[in-house]
């Protein structure tokens, strides 16, 4: 270890911070973990009494375990709706050279900085009067505005590396454009793409304030659903479907992080 | 033909307009609301602007935002910093436990803090036993403030370690040959080099923190309220889109102020040559 604080008081005092952080950003998604089995009606930490009624509760009752489905639909829509989109604003944007580029990337990728509320009222006020609010395309469109500044950023970064001398190997070789960039430009790309989806999936199955506007209690998602539940009664439902989030949100990443290696070995 | 340029400014147009229609259309409708509902005029900003109570609401938002930024950099620091100077395998633990949370759902992590800091909960529990009895944990600003900071953290230790690992630590070789102490040297040469980071961090954990609803309506109180819980009261309890658009386009000038005083700030440094931040 060169340079820096050598082990001194800083590098103690550094970690000692660090420690604080990482209990910090841990702790409180494991507490969620026990309180899920709870045998109780209740909040109370350690619980007393185990069981899987909450997880029960959430499979049978149908307020729960339909909300996780519109979560789901929703999720997948617009994420492949923001992926398609993204893509090709990414992928024009980089093609492309006018005056006014600035003003149109930011045009693109302002949602993404955008204070939630302000979104959520702008979004709900019109979807109010297009009669989409409440609507599974209501809640697809507006997913989608919302995550498709992540997939373009993603999938940009991705083509600033890209080496554009293949395209024109490709095209010099016979292949149309269209082919070049289905067989050498999207592969190429492809992990940008996936990650940007990621992004997508993750943001649209965890977006809670705009969904609160959009929501009837017909067309649910479970975010939303959770927030009731929370601000309504004591019921530790929330903590089963916490950890069904969690573990759904796991599972995207390290599937996609498999689809990744796999791909990988095999280019190799 | 994907050469064609034609079909490049095809292939831009769709996004744009999806994004046209589905979100700026909204933005644009509800700022023109807030200057002409119910009619032409700044009644809604002046009713905002004038209303005691809701510029206390406004002044609390600011306060909570920048205390919920210094937090962030005051322990996102030294977390960044170590990140860059200790051993791949621990590098690899402080990156997965920023990034575990940041991929956690925020509705989930909001939660977890209501179970942890309610009456009689176990941080309750923790606190009497120390004999410090009787703190109201959930319900102040200081409970909003715990739930943000734990969101945002991420955000800014990524902003700080992806100026830090750019920094060429030579440069403190240097300063150590040159007779600094390495006190000195991280403080003249390693902190200068960071404010392009320091910055970026900063604009964008307060910007987001100004908009967050979900952490002031779960773990604060009415008393306590923030600008966003406001705005939404205005339009899902009175359905008064004209002040709901005067409070939103208040809340996104002071967003776009931040975002374009952070990138002024950041000029300087990055013209010394101390790394772009993208």
């Amino acid at each position: 270890m060169r340079g820096g604080i050598p082990r001194s008081p800083g590098r103690i005092f550094a970690w000692g911070m660090a420690g604080l952080v990482m209990l910090w950003l841990t702790a409180p998604v494991l507490v969620l973990l026990p309180l899920s089995f709870s045998g109780r009606r209740s909040f109370r930490f350690p619980p007393d009494t185990w069981s899987l009624r909450w997880y029960e509760n959430f499979f049978t009752d149908s307020t729960w375990h339909a909300s996780l489905l519109t979560s789901l639909k929703v999720g997948l829509l617009s994420t492949a709706a923001s992926m398609i989109l993204g893509t090709m604003a990414a992928f024009a944007l980089h093609k492309l050279y006018f005056s006014g580029k600035a003003f149109v990337t930011g045009f693109l990728l302002a949602p993404m900085i955008f204070p939630g509320v302000v979104s959520a009222i702008a979004i709900f006020g019109v979807y109010l009067t297009w009669h989409i609010s409440g609507t599974l395309t209501g809640f697809v469109a507006a997913h989608t505005v919302l995550s498709l500044p992540f997939v373009i950023v993603s999938v940009r970064s991705a083509l600033r590396i890209f080496d554009w001398e293949l395209e024109k190997a490709a095209a010099s070789l016979g292949a149309s454009p269209f082919e070049t960039f289905r067989l050498v430009t999207l592969p190429l790309i492809l992990p940008g793409v996936l990650i940007g989806g990621l992004f997508a999936f993750v943001i649209s199955f965890d977006e809670v304030v705009v969904s609160l506007f959009l929501q009837t209690p017909f067309v649910r998602t479970l975010p939303v659903q959770m927030y009731l539940s929370v601000t309504e009664s004591i019921d530790p439902t929330v903590a089963a479907a916490s950890t069904i989030i969690v573990i759904v949100t796991v599972a995207s990443i390290l599937i996609s992080m498999l689809f990744w290696q796999k791909r990988k070995t095999s280019d190799a | 033909m994907l050469n064609d340029t034609r079909l490049r400014w095809l292939i831009l147009f769709v996004p744009v307009a999806v994004l046209g229609v589905f979100f700026w259309y909204g933005v644009a409708d509800s700022l023109w609301k807030s200057f002409a509902s119910p009619e032409i005029g700044l009644q809604n900003y002046a009713a905002f602007l004038q209303s005691p109570a809701e510029m206390a609401v406004l002044r609390r938002t600011f306060l909570v935002s920048i205390g919920v930024t210094a937090v962030c950099l005051a322990f996102g620091y030294p977390y960044a910093y170590l990140m860059t100077v200790t051993t791949a395998r621990l590098r690899t633990l402080l990156m997965v436990v920023v990034l575990i949370p940041f991929w956690t759902s925020m509705m989930v992590r909001t939660y977890a803090w209501v179970a942890l800091l309610q009456n009689n909960g176990p941080l309750d529990r923790v606190f009497k036993s120390l004999g410090i009895g009787g703190l109201a944990l959930i319900g102040t600003p200081g409970a909003i403030m715990i739930g943000i900071t734990q969101i945002l953290m991420p955000f800014m230790i990524m902003s700080l370690y992806a100026n830090m690992v750019r920094i060429d630590r030579r440069l403190l070789d240097a300063a150590d040959s040159l007779g600094a102490s390495p006190a000195v040297a991280f403080v003249k040469v390693f902190v200068p080099m960071t404010v392009p980071g320091v910055v970026a961090g900063c604009t964008l954990v307060f910007v987001l923190s100004l908009g967050f609803y979900l952490a002031p309506v779960l773990l604060g109180s009415p008393q306590h309220a923030m600008l966003s819980q406001l705005i939404v009261q205005q339009v899902s309890q009175l359905l008064d889109f004209g002040r709901a658009g005067a409070m939103a386009g208040v809340l996104l000038a002071l967003a776009l102020s931040v975002v374009a005083l952070g990138a002024v700030l950041a000029r300087p440094a990055i013209e010394r040559g101390y790394g772009e931040n993208t």
